[in-house]
Parts: C-alpha cells; structure tokens; sequence
C-alpha cells in the first residue's frame, strides 16, 4: 500500500457532526410523546409530514446549488429543523401551514445563507415566526389538552394535516395567554378558576416541559452541548419570574415554576437556544447569550401580545450573538498577564 | 503530595500505550548502512569533517557543531563512510538533507573514549560544552539542543526545574520504559542537570498513566531531594507550556521564555542521555523508539543507533507492510508522516506509528463547521479554533494574527474534537506560513525599495558628472576659441573650473559603489543603536511591570523588523557585484517560508541575551565568509579596481566587527 501522506493530527475523536444532530433527533422523543400523550396525534402527524417536507426541500436546494445531495443530507441538519419547527406549531395544523413554514427555514433562513453553518438565524424559530406573523389564527389555535375536552384520533388528525376543510377542532386558550390577560385575578384564584392551569404550567404543558428537560438532560450528559446558554436561560427567567411574582397578586407575572414548566421554556432552553450554528461560541459568551433570552422571553411573555416568547427572543438574540462572541474572547494563554518582575 | 494545576482544555484520546511495554527494551542492533543527517534539530547544520573512504570508529566526530544553536554529529557505529549527499530525511516537507553515509563493519569499536572527571568538579559551562559536543538535542518536539536551553542568561532566577516525563501523546511508551528500567539514570541525569542549573527544587513531572514508571522513579528518587510530580493524564499535558501550568499554575508570557517565570524544563530522554554523556563519555548516538501500531506484529521499544533506516527497525517489529496505510514519525496528534520508509531514524525520533486503515481511517471529508465550540473547548490555549478557521477560510490574516494564530502549538486537540472532521490545523500551518511569507515578501520589497533609491542617486549622480564634464570641455573650447581669437578673457577662472568639474566627476564615478555600501551600513549600525535602547528599555519596563510594555514590546518588534530589513540590504548589495538572486520556485518558498518561520521562531524562543550575541556573531561570519567568496570570485574574473577595493574594504569591517562581537560575547558569558 503506498503511503499516505497527511498532516497530524492522525486521530480522530468519536464525535461526528451527523453524531450531534442524531442524538438532538432522539432526545426530542420523549417530548413528543408526552405531547402525543395529552394533545393526541397532531403533534406527531405535524413531525413526520414535516420530515418529508423538509427533506425534499433540502434536496431541492442542494440541486438548485449544485452540491452533493446525499452528503448533506446525511448530516440530519434538516430533520432537526424540521423536528423543532413541527414541535413549535400548533398540533392539527393544516399541511399548508407546515410547508411553509418549513420552506421558510429550509430555503429561507438555511439554504438562502449558504447552508448548515453559514445561517445566523435559527432556522426553525425563524420560519415559525414567519408562520406566527402571517398566519397568526392558526398559529394560536391550540388544542385543549386530554381531560378538558375530547381528544382527536390518529385518523382524525392525519384528515386536520391534509383535509383542514373538514377539520373542526376545538381550540383552547393556553394558560401562557390567560396569564397574560390576567387583569384582576389574584394568582391563586386564577389557578382555581382556569383548570387547565394543572399543578404549575399547565396541564400537559408541565409534563411537555418535564420530558423535554430529560432529553436535554441526556443530551448535556452526552456532552453535544455545554450547560452554559440553557441553564443561564433559565436562571435568568426564574429570577425575573421570582422577582415580579410580587406575592401572587393580580399584577404578578407568574411563579418562576409556572414560567419553567410552561409553554416552549425547557424546548427553548435545550433545544433551540443551544443551536450551535446560531448562538454565542465562548462559554461566557454562552452564558450571556443564555441569560439575555431568559429576560427577552419573560418580558414578552408578561408584556408582549404574542403566546410565546421563545422564537422572538431567540431570533433578537441571534442577532447579537456575532457582538457577544466579539466582547467575551477568551484570554489566551500567556497573554495580558503581568509580567513577573524578578 | 504537591498541588498541581489545571489547564484550559485538552482531550483524553485512547492511549493505546499497552502494546508496546510488554517487553523490555530491545537492542536492535547494526543496520548494514547508517545515515546520519547533518541536521536533526533547529539550528544550523553541521559540517562534515570526514571524507568519502574514510574509516570511522563509533563516537567519532563525522561532523561538526556550525553556530551556537548547533551541535556535532557522532558515528553511531564503525565502519565506512561511503557517501556524503543528499537523501530523503524525516521531515515534515520531505525533502532531501545532506547526510553521511557509513557502511558499518559490524566490529561496532569505539573510539577511545575520555571519561569525564566528576561532574561535581566541573564549571557549569564546562559542563554545557560537555553536553554540547555529545550531541544532545531534544529528544522529543522540535529538537532543540540541550545546551542552549541550558545557557540561562546570567542573572536570571530560576526556581523550578522540571524534568518533562509527560508523554502525553497517544501510543508513544519510550519514556514510559526509561522510567521502568532506566530510572537510576534518569535520577542522575537530572541531578547533573541541577547542579548545572542550580534551581530551587527540582521535579519530575509524570501523567498518572503510567504507575510502574512512577513507582521505579519514587524509588529511585528516594533521598535525592527531587520530587515526582503525578498529575491526571490529559492531551497535551506534555506540552511545555502546559506543563509549566500543571505544575506552577504560572503562564509563560507569548511569545517569552520559561525563565522569565522562573522554570527550565528539559527532556527525560535529554536526561539520561546527558547522564551518558557527563558520566560515561558517551555521545548521544543512540536512542529508545516505540515501534507500534497494527502494522506491526510485535510492538515494542528499541534502543536503536540513530541513522538506522526505518525499514530496518520496523522489520525487527514484524512489519508488514501491505497493512500499513500510513508511517508516522511520532504520535497520532503531532507525528508527521514520512514519503518512505528508508528514511533514518534521527535524534528526535520517539515513535514510529504504523497503523492500519482501520486503525486510524483515512479521514472523510469535511463537513461545514457548526460552530459547536467544541474545538474551543478542547483548545489548551484558549484560541478560538472555530474563528480562526473561519477567518482562514476567508484569508483575513491580519484578523488572524488578531485572534493570536501564532500562541497555537499546533497541538490538533480542536481537530480530534471537531464532529465536522475539519482539519484545522492543517489550516492554522498554511495561514502561518501565508503570513511570515508575506511579512518576507514585504521586507524584500521594503529592500528592493531602497536599493532602487540607491541607483536611481547613482544615476543621478553619473548625469550631473557627464554634464559637468561636458560643461567643462565646453569651457575650455571657448577658451582656447577666445585665446585664438588673441584676447585671453579668464585663462585663471577656466582653470579653477576645470579643476571643480574633474572633482565632481571623481565624486561621481568612484565613490558610489563604496559610498552606498557605506550608507547601508550607517543603516545597520544607526538601527542597531535604536534597538539597544529599545530593548533596554522595554527590559526596564518589564522589570518594573510597566504598563508601557506592549508599546515598547511593539517599538521593539519594529525596529527589530527595520534591522532586518537594512540588514539584507547591506548584505545583498555586497554580494551584488557578481551573484545574481536565486530565486525560488513559488511552492519551494512557501515551503522553505514555513521552516524558516518555524526555525526563527524556535530559535528565537530560547535565546537570552548573550546567546543572541552568538547568533549575531555567527550571522556576521556567515557574511565575512560570503564577502570573501564574492571579493575572490571578483579578483578571479578580473573586475574593476574600484569594486575589488570595495569587497576588500568590506571584508575588513566585517572582520573588526566580528572580533567586536566575539568580545561581547565573551564579556557576556564571562559575567
Ligand atoms: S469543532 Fe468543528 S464544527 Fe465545531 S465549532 Fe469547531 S470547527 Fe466548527
Ligand atoms: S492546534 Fe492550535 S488551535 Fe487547535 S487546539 Fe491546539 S493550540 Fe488550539
């Protein structure tokens, strides 16, 4: 064999970037069960016309750009955005609403930049903003979780993706919005009157969020992410929640536990605002990056007029992250140290 | 037990050191042809002093030590020199080196050999020129010589000398077995090391890997006063910078010398084979090599003589060699692969790795970078590879430079850990070397601007003489026109005009070659004054801890810069006369720019003051010595007078300046 000439290094360490998005794809599991479980199969019809949406858009973009297709397919980028936008949307959204959106991210905020890398904006934060802007009926139309209205079956909610025409299902405000509204209720008899608010952030919600931080658990375990950006999030958010609690009073934002175990906040924190591609590089600059979605999404939850905060903040932040790496370089070694006078 | 420190980053890849230290150390034997480069390690090469059918016996000098940052070259075994030419050398360009070739006889006599008196007695620069002349380089990295690291500037403090026992990179186990087997020699070596150095403590610094070499040097180190430092086994530990981390938690400023923090480090290879040499008279002519990896049925070390072809030393491992993808010279995260395996083994040679595809696969192409951060994570230096890849990819050097490239050690911990399989170190050596290629292509342009300035002054000259001459003819008609015509206007005004023009015409024509050399030299000297201060300067700032230090740091740099520059001018006009540029071909100076940087860099990395007055002297002889070439090669071709009385002048400037400079040197090393 003749042999090779290459530079070192020679070895090669376990992870591979196909390796990352794989583990991202399963950690979502369980999330999406426990969706299944309390808001029936629209969240799981969503995930897989989804996939096949954004697969066909991604190889469509490659041809169109000239590039290997079956390379960069192989790197699963393009199941993840598809995964993470179909997660966000509404479960029973019409097949229109999911191709666009998923065009949106795949040839908009993706492919239109240059590809896996070159993107500044969260892909899938950013087609379900432009989801939210233009269609924002169906963008709020949540179901009503199971106990508090009848459940859809998997037939029915495979006729709401493709026959939207004939699907008539009953929405729900969901406790993010009446929270929201809340002008006069004391936090207490919010929680009496309103049953879907469960035990802390909603019934169902709570358990999304709970499944959602297990597969972000594993995931920082499998050491895809460091804990810096996710756990600074979610300080910042229960800090700003425990601050203007204000005793449970009619003004009060919510507990710092309604606001962790409801809406996107444990999907955000380990699966959006730890895209590497979109957020700060250095730790610190993690933990700042981190941080600020964490009062971006509590002042928009309190104040704003959306349902969500998650996608605006991250997309804001997205902006920032270029300023944030610049201002938080790591000291390199041996460098602005005094010099030891001997 | 000691507290040790952390450093920033690292990775732990498999060791996979097992294999090879199921057996002792091996003897590999004679080869029947030895190949000994002129050059193993930075610095200068060194100067055959054998002929072709000369008759060697081991030990013998075959080459001396040119320079200071050189050392001679030792037969490794008896026999025959039967050539002196280039051939292919392990090196990270593949290129051909001069080397001398011996066809051993086998007898493997020695030469007589000298035992030192005891080291106790000896002065410390004795000892160093001991060490020097036994040809002791770096047995691991770049192959520094031992000597010169040893040559602490006068004066400074040192508290710490470490004894690197690392080996931190995957497969390599040739210190490991030193440690088992050779561990009373260890101790002696660094013993000798601290008498030289005379530190306030003296460790040996050992990744907790390797319990049995740990163990054998405890014991061995028993009542020595030198203690074994063990720390948790991380890639690269071993790196000097980091290991001076580990062990003080102090930082080597960039771009500085381990003394300014106090510590000396010095190879654990290095100390043994200076325990050879001060204790038993033997030259550094053979070394331990790890032969491993599944090319190879039976990983092992050897001690193995230093010119013997790989192929040799392999074969003796069961090589086979249809299941060998790639030979590497060194570990699997800093080793380089070499074009064949006839190559020989050299001083720095620690490790031959001869995997298998399945064992280290051909790495698949990349893959866009996520931006995951795990290459800074993994980074020991605390760069952000990510960035600096990405300003590679887009050719913003100076962004780089910004980013600090050039405090990377091209360790390739960001590759391993990179999931895109981007191979970013390969990226940070061509920017590097893009760079310090540029910075010459300025210099030479900066060059070649004043030159051209020089000429056109020169023509300018020639001009204004012609028209004085012909200014003066022109006179002098007239004048003898009038003195016809009967009426003798100013015959003492033609005169005195006559007289100016033929001054300004000998000004013009004879003094300009000897007058532009004069003033490229004022250039050199004038600069050269600037940079003292400078540097006193800044050296009083820095003692003082200044905030002015960078500012002058930089005013230091750039006058350095400016010396350099004025320096070649100089040196290029006088070869001018007779010798045309060489020029080479563009990948050949990329090339010859990457080694010459790295060169420059680690030499300059380890100079203290008066060793700086030894490479300047050295510089200057290299130029008397091309000064004299140019000045025979002109008297040969019968060249003008003026030219030949130029050179001669030139030649005997260099010389005073030469004798200047060796008595510097010598009042530096006498202080
Ligand atoms: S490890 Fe590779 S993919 Fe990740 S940021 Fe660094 S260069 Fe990019
Ligand atoms: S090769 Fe350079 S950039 Fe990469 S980890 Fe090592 S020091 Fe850092």
């Amino acid at each position: 064999m003749a042999l090779l000439r290459i530079t070192s290094p020679h070895a090669h360490g376990p992870m591979s970037t196909q390796r990352v998005m794989q583990n991202v794809l399963l950690a979502t599991v369980p999330g999406i069960i426990v969706l299944t479980h309390f808001f029936g199969f629209g969240t799981l019809v969503n995930v897989l016309f989804g996939s096949i949406v954004a697969l066909l858009c991604e190889s469509l973009a490659l041809l169109l750009r000239k590039r290997p297709v079956g390379f960069y397919l192989k790197d699963c980028s393009a199941l993840v955005t598809a995964f993470l936008l179909c997660i966000a949307l509404p479960p029973y959204a019409p097949w229109w609403l999911i191709t666009i959106g998923i065009a949106s991210s795949i040839l908009l905020a993706k492919q239109l930049y240059g590809g896996l890398g070159y993107n500044p904006f969260n892909p899938a934060m950013a087609g379900y903003v432009i989801l939210l802007i233009s269609f924002p009926v169906q963008m709020t139309a949540w179901a009503p979780p199971r106990g508090m209205g009848e459940l859809p079956g998997l037939l029915e909610a495979i006729k709401a993706c493709f026959l939207p025409a004939s699907f008539d299902g009953i929405t729900m405000a969901t406790p993010l919005d009446i929270m929201r509204q809340n002008t006069g209720l004391l936090m207490e008899d919010l929680w009496q009157q309103n049953p879907q608010f469960g035990r802390w952030g909603g019934v169902g919600w709570e358990w999304a969020n709970i499944a959602f931080l297990a597969g972000g658990a594993w995931l920082l375990y499998q050491r895809i992410f460091t804990w810096h950006a996710p756990l600074a999030m979610l300080a910042s958010l229960s800090l700003l929640a425990a601050l203007f609690y204000d005793g449970g009073s009619s003004a009060s934002g919510g507990s710092p536990l309604f606001h962790l175990l409801s809406g996107a906040t444990m999907f955000g924190a380990f699966f959006i605002v730890t895209d590497p591609v979109t957020s700060a590089v250095s730790l610190r600059g993690r933990l700042i990056y981190g941080a600020l979605i964490g009062v971006l999404i509590y002042v928009i939850r309190v104040r704003g007029s959306y349902p969500d905060a998650v996608a605006f903040a991250v997309l804001i932040m997205n902006f920032a992250a270029p300023f944030i790496d610049y201002y938080t370089q790591p000291r390199t070694y041996g460098h602005n140290k005094k010099p030891e006078a001997k | 037990m000691r507290k040790t420190y952390d450093f920033h980053g690292g990775i732990h890849p498999p060791e996979n050191k097992h294999q090879s230290v199921r057996t002792p150390i091996a003897d590999a034997g004679i080869p029947p042809q030895l190949t000994v480069p002129l050059s193993q390690h930075i610095g200068a090469p060194a100067h055959p002093v054998v002929s072709i059918g000369d008759h060697v016996l081991k030990g013998q000098v075959i080459a001396e030590a040119r320079g200071f940052v050189s050392v001679p070259k030792h037969a490794p075994s008896s026999g025959s020199v039967i050539a002196i030419e280039d051939r292919l050398i392990a090196h990270p360009s593949g290129h051909l080196a001069p080397c001398i070739v011996i066809a051993t006889d086998g007898k493997d006599e020695w030469l007589q050999r000298q035992i030192p008196p005891d080291y106790q007695a000896l002065k410390k620069t004795e000892l160093i020129d001991l060490i020097r002349n036994a040809g002791i380089a770096g047995m691991g990295g770049a192959g520094f010589p031992s000597s010169v690291k040893l040559s602490v500037k006068e004066g400074t403090h040192i508290e710490t000398l470490i004894i690197n026992g690392t080996e931190c990179e995957p497969y390599i186990t040739a210190d490991d077995i030193l440690m088992r087997e050779r561990a009373d020699q260890i101790i002696e070596g660094t013993k000798i090391l601290r008498h030289i150095i005379a530190p306030q403590e003296t460790l040996i610094g050992v990744e907790n890997n390797k319990p049995e070499g740990l163990a054998a040097l405890r014991a061995a180190a028993e009542g020595t006063g030198i203690e074994i430092v063990e720390f948790p086994t991380k890639y690269p530990s071993g790196g000097e910078k980091q290991l001076i981390e580990i062990i003080t938690g102090k930082q080597v400023p960039s771009g500085g010398l381990p003394s300014q923090v106090g510590v000396v480090c010095q190879n654990l290879g290095s100390a043994v084979a200076i325990y050879e040499a001060v204790v038993l008279g033997h030259p550094l002519i053979s070394r331990i090599t790890t032969v491993t990896g599944e090319s190879v049925r039976e990983p092992q070390n050897f001690q193995v003589l230093i010119g013997t072809p790989m192929r040799y030393l392999l074969e003796k491992a069961g090589y086979e060699a249809q299941k060998n993808n790639r030979l590497i010279m060194g570990g699997p995260m800093m080793g380089f692969t070499v074009p064949d395996s006839d190559v020989p083994i050299v001083k720095t040679t620690n490790c031959l790795l001869a995997p298998t595809e399945s064992e280290l696969p051909t790495p698949p192409p990349a893959q866009a970078c996520i931006r995951c951060g795990l290459c800074a994570e993994a980074c020991p230096v605390s760069l952000l590879p990510q960035q600096m890849f990405w300003f590679a990819q887009s050719k913003e050097l100076e962004k780089l430079e910004e980013h600090n490239l050039f405090d990377c050690i091209e360790c390739g911990a960001c590759s391993y850990a990179c999931p895109s399989n981007i191979p970013l170190v390969q990226y940070y050596r061509a920017s590097k070397a893009e760079i310090v290629h540029l910075q010459h292509e300025h210099e030479k342009s900066e060059h070649s601007r004043i030159r051209f300035e020089a000429r056109q002054e020169r023509l300018d000259q020639a001009a204004d003489e012609k028209e004085a001459k012909r200014a003066a003819r022109k006179q002098a008609a007239e004048a003898r026109a009038q003195q016809a015509d009967g009426g003798a206007e100013d015959p003492i005004q033609a005169a005195i005009e006559r007289a100016q023009a033929k001054k300004a015409a000998q000004q013009a024509s004879g003094a300009s070659t000897v007058s532009e050399l004069e003033r490229l030299e004022q250039a050199v000297v004038t600069t050269r004054k600037r940079l003292d201060t400078a540097s006193t300067k800044l050296d009083q700032a820095t003692a003082e801890g200044s905030d002015l230090v960078s500012a002058l740091q930089l005013g230091v740099d750039k006058t350095r810069a400016k010396l350099e520059v004025a320096e070649q001018a100089l040196q290029e006009f006088q070869q001018t006369p007779t010798v045309a540029p060489v020029e080479d071909s563009p990948t050949n100076a990329a090339q010859a720019a990457i080694e010459k940087a790295m060169a420059a860099r680690a030499s300059e990395a380890a100079l203290s003051p008066s060793e700086k007055a030894q490479v300047q002297l050295e510089k200057l002889q290299q130029r008397l010595q091309k000064s004299q070439d140019t000045l025979a090669r002109s008297r040969e071709n019968g060249e003008d007078e003026k030219v030949i009385e130029a050179l001669e002048a030139s030649v005997a400037r260099l010389t005073e300046k030469i004798s200047a400079a060796q008595d510097q040197r010598n009042a530096g090393e006498n202080a």
